[in-house]
């Protein structure tokens, strides 16, 4: 991968300088107007491939996340417009980092930052350069960036983590980890979202404006810091994931490339840090969870239970890559962390014929390790089910109780959902009903409502 | 979210090509553009095929199918091996075959692989192919 057989010309500038800055994420769909669809869909496809690894150069060069971003975007806006009038180039990469390039001397020269990164960037730069992975221009003025294949993954590394930095708020580091990792448009995470697009966007400008205050350094995080920071992007892909595989609110029970896009960033936070376990536990509760959607959903889109649900139809590919994720996971010999225990439950239900024939025990056991290594009442509810499963309804109901008890899952509707399933089962049908009816009331989600309703009438 | 497959074609002047380059060489060169698709989180198999004049060609155009050894007669369009990829739309299934580490004169054909989700359920030899992927872990 190196842009050196393509002269890396973009077209004419397509109009006035809208500037940098201004943050307004000109994603893959802005300029739609003047773009034919089948040229968006191109220039949204290399976007997809590269966008990572073109921002993260670019940061690099820069020093300045903020800037990369803004400029990475302007690329891509001029490509929509080029490309489709004068077709793809031969080196796509070389093109979009080119004019990034040219964009941010441009800013440069705005902000009169006449210091050595400019210099850097406008290629003055012969000596040093191996201190900064940048080597000298090309003898013939190609104006392109060096693209040094051995600093790519450190590039894409830093900016996993600089997107998913701690001085974000958890939405941000969401927003601007889709937006400059997966390269997705502003406009695409609205809609993966349920949020305006004007929402979004203005995350990613507070975002990125609160990443250059607080002055984070483009980097991987040092040694110490390492596993904390990685904890942060790996929260990051478990929400686009969840997400996904259930959208909290609105009709859709899946929005499956949502979930799609946090396995492939799990595949590729893996394969760049192959030594840590949670990334590898991480896309092992991702496979095995998204092996199961073939079968979550009926013919009319409607909801189907884990228990009812056709084993034949789940994707044993995607069961088999994550067995196999999770099998790396706990031979790196550091044991399982919250994602791995997860996987291993998730394993549990892929191996088993039925939810009679699964392992409940074993899946108490990981519910009471997951417990431990990472509290929380929706863990408590799951080992609840799960003693209901292999104990009885009654042991099951006694936590569900204590849970209650204690208020600690206040308005959701997961604590009733559960409590009528185990009071249906000791047959206590009036109490059962209403708490189905509740949990139905509190559900966002209209599929998930519908089973909790028809459960309720179904005890009568 | 869909399976592409690229399959590789090539032909005489391919394959001679590939003759003269080093193993290791070639080696080196599959092995990155392998590593990028890895990195990118879209790989789901690849295989590569033996040498095609160890191969044999049975042939239909009878009554009866005929066996003869070897490659084609004319070496147009040799299947050569594939790739199975993951991606989110066609356009990216492209943009990948586009940088194949292809040796002049060979081509790359990009087809969906439809899931098996895509056939009638109700259909016994669906049904007992499904069976024979859950017990074997097929893909």
């Amino acid at each position: 991968m190196s842009p050196t057989d393509d002269d890396g010309l973009p077209g004419p500038d397509p109009g006035p300088d809208k500037g940098t800055g201004t943050g307004t994420g000109t994603g893959t769909g802005t300029d739609a107007a003047a773009v034919g669809e089948p040229a968006r869909r191109a220039v949204a496809a290399v976007w997809r491939i590269e966008s990572a690894r073109i921002v993260g150069a670019l940061a690099r060069y820069t020093g300045d996340f903020a800037l990369a971003e803004d400029v990475a975007q302007e690329a891509l806006a001029e490509a929509l417009v080029s490309w489709s009038r004068d077709g793809a180039p031969a080196n796509p990469v070389g093109w979009l980092l080119a004019t990034a390039r040219r964009r941010a001397i441009d800013a440069f020269r705005r902000r009169s930052a006449l210091d050595e990164r400019y210099a850097l960037l406008a290629g003055q730069l012969t000596e040093g350069g191996a201190v900064t992975g940048a080597a000298a221009p090309a003898a013939d003025g190609r104006d392109e960036l060096p693209w040094d294949p051995d600093r790519i993954d450190d590039d894409v590394l830093a900016l996993v983590f600089t997107a998913c930095h701690p001085v974000l708020a958890p939405e941000a580091r969401v927003a601007l980890t889709l937006r400059v990792v997966a390269g997705l448009s502003s406009e695409e995470i609205a809609r993966a979202f349920l949020v305006p697009v004007p929402t979004v966007q203005a995350r990613i400008t507070r975002a990125k404006k609160t990443i250059a205050a607080a002055r984070v350094p483009f980097a991987l995080p040092p040694a110490e810091e390492r596993r904390a920071r990685l904890g942060a992007v790996l929260s990051v892909l478990y929400v686009v994931f969840t997400e996904g595989a259930t959208a909290t609110a609105g009709t859709d029970l899946l929005r499956t490339d949502l979930a799609y896009e946090a396995v492939r960033l799990a595949r590729t936070l893996a394969a760049l840090l192959p030594d840590e376990p949670e990334p590898h536990g991480l896309l092992a509760l991702f496979e095995l969870t998204a092996a199961r959607f073939p079968a979550r959903t009926g013919p009319d889109g409607e909801a189907v239970l884990l228990e009812d649900q056709d084993r034949t139809r789940w994707d044993h590919g995607a069961t088999r890559r994550g067995l196999a994720a999770l099998g790396r996971a706990g031979a790196i010999g550091r044991g399982l962390g919250p994602y791995g225990l997860q996987a291993a439950i998730a394993a549990c239900h892929a191996g088993a014929p039925s939810v009679a024939e699964t392992d409940w025990e074993r899946i108490v056991l990981l519910y009471e390790a997951l417990g431990r290594v990472a509290p929380s009442p929706v863990v408590e509810l799951n080992r609840a089910v799960a003693v209901a499963m292999a104990s009885g309804p009654a042991d099951g109901l006694a936590i569900v109780d204590d849970l209650l008890a204690t208020d600690r899952l206040p308005g959701s509707h997961l604590l009733p959902g559960v409590r009528g399933e185990l009071l249906a089962r000791l047959g206590r049908t009036a109490e059962a009903r209403a708490e189905l009816e509740l949990a139905a009331r509190r559900c966002r989600n209209a599929r998930e409502r519908a089973v909790l309703l028809r459960k309720a009438a179904a005890l009568d | 979210m869909a399976k592409y497959m690229l399959i590789m074609r090539a032909t005489d002047e391919t394959l001679a090509k590939m003759m003269e380059t080093p193993f290791e060489q070639m080696l080196e060169t599959v092995g990155r553009f392998n590593e990028e698709l890895i990195r990118a989180g879209v790989l789901i198999a690849a295989e590569g095929l033996d040498d095609p004049s160890q191969g044999v060609v049975v042939d239909f155009a009878g009554e009866q199918p005929v066996v003869t050894d070897g490659p084609y007669g004319e070496t147009k369009e040799l299947f050569g091996g594939f790739y199975l990829i993951d991606v989110a739309s066609k356009e990216e299934a492209v943009e990948w075959a586009k940088r194949l580490p292809a040796l002049p004169g060979s081509k790359c054909e990009v087809r969906r692989v439809p899931s098996i989700d895509e056939f009638p359920q109700d259909n016994e030899w669906v049904a007992l192919e499904r069976a024979w992927r859950e017990r074997t872990g097929q893909l």
